[in-house]
């Protein structure tokens, strides 16, 4: 066997490394086939960056399917709640141009929260029934309340109730909310060099 | 014996840490380490391979090249051992375990392309290791890995931030922070 390895090296290396090859390849085969997964990662990806308002202004049912619209070639940009920023990281993500935001499906707002004046409720439970979050509770002919907490201000409870008692409160910024702000870039005109300045003093 | 380990993992994860004192894996050092979530996962990831990797190389190479005197194919077959080992462990993990997998998912297959993963095998050969000590140098050089992987995502994130000068902010401000934590890891020579 060793003779058989240094009379020829390059037969040798060739073999061994085929020997080490196919197994690992029989192996990998094997293991996608055994361990096959269900479900698409890549609609798991798009839904968590999908802002979770349920609010189906997509024109599908919620984000979950929106997602695995998207992963199935829908366009990226009908999420209104999202706005820009979903839009950047979807792009980002999928690896295509980011397009503006289709006008057709709404526009982008400051976040907002449902509130309802309670007073002037009448108990008639059809904003419960429009919430796609549960966010809303009370029962018939009782006085109903929003949990602020879960409302993700998608503004379709608005619409079926009666007595128009539901507004729309922008959100206010709370510790939980608050963000640091990036440092905003000092001046589109920088003077890199000394005689920059120089000759639009002179200019001017 | 216990001592002779845990001096191999204070060397590994200290004194010669693969990152900032052997420049190795410099790659997902500076491209992962923005958010400190993803620099977690990353970290978790690389730990779980590297230490498999490590283990597995070194029974490929006393199993199968030392008996027929072919070394000199070493490092063509530790890529091949570690794409293999990588591509099986994400396999196996989406499969039996979701929650892991959308931890460490994303970013196993880019462990494929760390030079600290091969760094470790080659090593490990170069040092004349054991199949314990190989385990415990893997094992150490990952948690090294993680280590300033996590600190650096740490101050990054502060970085973003911070008012830097305006020449010097992204991965400008980022390479010199590593320089300095380089210069600091360097301060651990002779520990061990």
């Amino acid at each position: 066997m060793m003779a058989w390895v240094t009379d020829y090296p390059l037969l040798a290396a060739l073999l061994a490394l085929v020997g080490l090859g196919a197994p690992f390849g029989a192996l990998l085969g094997f293991a996608a086939v055994r361990f096959r997964a269900e479900g698409n990662p890549i609609a798991d990806e798009i839904n968590a960056i999908l802002p979770q308002t349920q609010c189906g202004q997509c024109g599908f049912p919620g984000c979950r399917p929106y997602a695995e619209a998207i992963a199935g070639g829908e366009a990226i940009n009908k999420c209104p709640p999202g706005g820009e920023a979903t839009i950047q990281a979807l792009a980002d993500l999928l690896d295509v141009e980011a397009p503006p935001l289709d006008a057709e499906h709404g526009e982008e707002k400051v976040k907002t929260v449902a509130y309802i004046r309670e007073d002037e409720c009448i108990g008639c439970t059809k904003c419960i029934q429009a919430c796609p979050v549960d966010a809303i509770l009370g029962a018939a002919k009782q006085m109903h309340t929003v949990i602020a907490s879960e409302c993700t201000g998608c503004d379709l409870c608005v619409e079926p109730c009666p007595v128009d008692c539901i507004d729309m409160l922008p959100l206010e910024e709370s510790l939980q909310t608050w963000h640091w702000q990036l440092p905003a870039p000092r001046s589109n005109n920088l003077e890199i060099i000394a005689t920059d300045s120089v000759t639009a003093e002179r200019a001017a | 014996m216990l001592a002779d380990y845990s001096i191999l993992l204070i060397g590994a994860i200290l004194v010669n840490n693969f990152v900032l004192v052997q420049f190795l894996g410099l790659c997902p050092f500076m491209g992962v380490s923005n958010k400190l979530e993803t620099a977690m996962g990353m970290s978790m990831a690389t730990t779980f391979v590297l230490t498999l990797a490590s283990a597995c190389s070194h029974l490929t190479y006393h199993l199968l090249l030392q008996p027929l005197g072919l070394e000199y194919l070493r490092t063509i077959s530790f890529i091949l051992v570690i794409a293999v080992v990588v591509q099986f462990t994400e396999m196996v993990v989406r499969k039996s375990s979701p929650l892991l997998h959308r931890v460490l998912g994303v970013y196993l297959p880019l462990i494929t392309t760390n030079c600290a993963v091969l760094g470790v095998a080659l090593l490990n050969i170069n040092k004349d290791h054991s199949f314990m000590q190989a385990l415990f140098y893997g094992f150490g050089a990952a948690l090294g890995f993680a280590l300033v992987l996590i600190l650096f995502a740490a101050m990054r994130e502060r970085l973003a931030v911070a008012d830097v000068p305006e020449p010097f902010r992204g991965p400008a401000i980022g390479m010199v922070t590593a320089g300095l934590m380089s210069l600091a890891f360097m301060g651990f020579a002779g520990l061990v």
